[in-house]
């Protein structure tokens, strides 16, 4: 009984015409957003300062607003890390979610509870990370990239101490090989626990044989992905709680 | 009025007339098909489509409206260009005259820029609804990927134009963002392992985008050439596959 009335529901063909239907709704949607974007253009103007001058560098420079989550994160990694690996990972990493999200649940609509970890992972990527760091570059930073609340004078003056120490200093090594072993360690230790960590997550709300049907590559390219992502906050955290600079100094990169 | 409609007759069905217009507006379900594939434009869509892709609450009109921002900076865009000169000496004064002199020329630069921070935003909550639609799935993956590099080509285009006023908004901006080049492991004087490729400030990452060491009049024609014509070129040729992916695929909803 339950079948028929399930099959009753719904229908074979569920389709619209696209004229008048979805060519309407296109028409209303595009004047109303054309009107709301001329009214704003004429309201307000874009910036314009004075001409080009390479021999005067303001303070701060900020990249355009997009970019500014990127340029935050020069404050916690070097340049070649937060400026060209990381963004690189971030695309890369986009660009595999459709090949390492094998849950058949939720293609094409809106669900919450089959899809809990993917939607909380994609959030804390784009809202938590992302979106934050653009809010944080654009709002609370002055001179000398320094924080300021955005209702505080920026003063090109502002003090502030460097008390930054690499982590093997922090824990007590001065010996440069003693230093880079320990660093290399502590490094390995977090990519080995968080990705086992992950494992066992995975194994817990997902199941051995979700683990079997995803396969080994997925695995390892996912859990690699959400590390590196994990890697931003830990180095953060690392930072703004025990002023640590690197954890890896050697004279080609650190980290 | 007999006389009136005996004009509008015998314009409607005079020889010109037809070979423009294939069909009216007859409210007929034959029509209604018509209309969409006998229009190149609206031929964008198929036919039919399911109910509930049809709904603002479903689709949240993100992926459109980009494409009409797109639209939007393409106009005002090649009405820029008719007053703009890519050249350190001119490029300034072209803006201030722009802004003052030219009839809607303010209107049309601040229309340009608005749209294209606009279509950041599109793009991006773009992509949001896709995930939570999970619209990537299969059998779209590949189109998921192709629109990556859409979002990507989306912020360069609207980098590359951050640096043509030539004011000291866009050096400074551009100088920053650029900055991470020279850093590019093995390929930036600054980067890690440069000196094993024998990268140098005039010969590395950051060089070959600036055109030269700096940011400079070399830099300002190749971003004008990038932004005008490369990249809006390169993106509208993913554009047209990521639109036929779709209306091949059809609008993601859940299975019948």
């Amino acid at each position: 009984m339950a079948e028929v009335a399930r099959e009753k529901k719904l229908p074979v063909d569920d389709k619209i015409h696209t004229w008048p239907h979805l060519v309407r709704m296109e028409f209303l949607v595009t004047l109303f957003v054309l009107v709301a974007l001329t009214l704003w253009a004429l309201t307000v103007d874009a910036p314009l300062e004075e001409p080009a001058n390479p021999t005067r560098t303001p303070n701060p420079s900020k990249a355009p607003w997009y970019f500014l989550g990127l340029q935050e994160m020069l404050v916690y990694f070097d340049p070649w890390h937060a400026g060209v690996v990381l963004p690189s990972l971030i695309i890369v990493g986009l660009m595999v979610i459709p090949y390492i999200d094998i849950n058949s649940r939720g293609n094409g609509y809106y669900c919450f509870k089959d899809r809990k970890w993917e939607i909380l992972t994609f959030f804390l990527g784009f809202h938590i990370l992302w979106i934050t760091m653009i809010m944080i570059g654009t709002f609370f930073r002055g001179p000398g990239w320094n924080l300021f609340w955005p209702w505080q004078k920026w003063d090109p003056h502002k003090v502030v101490a460097l008390t930054n120490v690499d982590l093997p200093y922090l824990v007590g090594f001065r010996d440069y090989w003693w230093s880079a072993a320990f660093s290399l360690v502590m490094i390995g230790i977090y990519f080995i626990a968080t990705i086992a960590l992950f494992y066992f997550f995975v194994l817990k709300v997902k199941g051995k044989a979700f683990l079997e049907r995803w396969g080994l590559v997925r695995f390892s390219i996912t859990a690699v992905l959400i590390s590196l992502m994990l890697a931003l906050p830990a180095k953060m955290a690392l930072r703004l709680l025990f002023n640590v600079k690197y954890i890896l100094v050697t004279p080609w990169i650190n980290v | 009025m007999a006389f009136l409609d005996q004009i509008k007759k015998d314009i409607v069905e005079s020889h010109v007339w037809k070979s423009i217009f294939r069909h009216g507006y007859d409210d007929t379900p034959r029509n209604r098909v018509m209309m969409v594939t006998s229009n190149v434009f609206l031929h964008l869509h198929p036919a039919k489509v399911r109910r509930h892709a049809v709904r603002m609450r479903f689709t949240w009109c993100m992926g459109g409206l980009t494409f009409l921002m797109f639209l939007v900076t393409v106009v005002t865009g090649i009405y820029l260009m008719f007053y703009y000169r890519p050249v350190a000496e001119y490029a300034y004064a072209d803006m201030k005259y722009l802004d003052n002199d030219m009839p809607f020329g303010m209107l049309m630069r601040n229309m340009h820029r608005w749209a294209a921070h606009a279509m950041i935003v599109f793009v991006w909550l773009h992509m949001f609804r896709v995930f939570l639609t999970g619209s990537y799935k299969p059998p779209r993956e590949f189109n998921w990927v192709v629109g990556v590099l859409l979002l990507v080509l989306t912020l360069l285009l609207s980098f590359t134009g951050y640096l043509l006023p030539w004011d000291q908004l866009a050096i400074w901006a551009v100088t920053v963002g650029s900055n991470m080049a020279r850093a590019t492991p093995l390929l930036g004087y600054e980067g890690p392992f440069a000196d094993f490729v024998g990268a140098n400030p005039i010969y590395d990452a950051r060089a070959f985008l600036f055109g030269g060491g700096e940011i400079g009049p070399h830099t300002l024609l190749r971003f004008y050439i990038l932004h005008c014509i490369f990249i809006p070129f390169v993106a509208s040729v993913l554009m047209a596959v990521h639109f036929w992916r779709i209306r091949r695929d059809g609008f993601s909803g859940p299975s019948l």
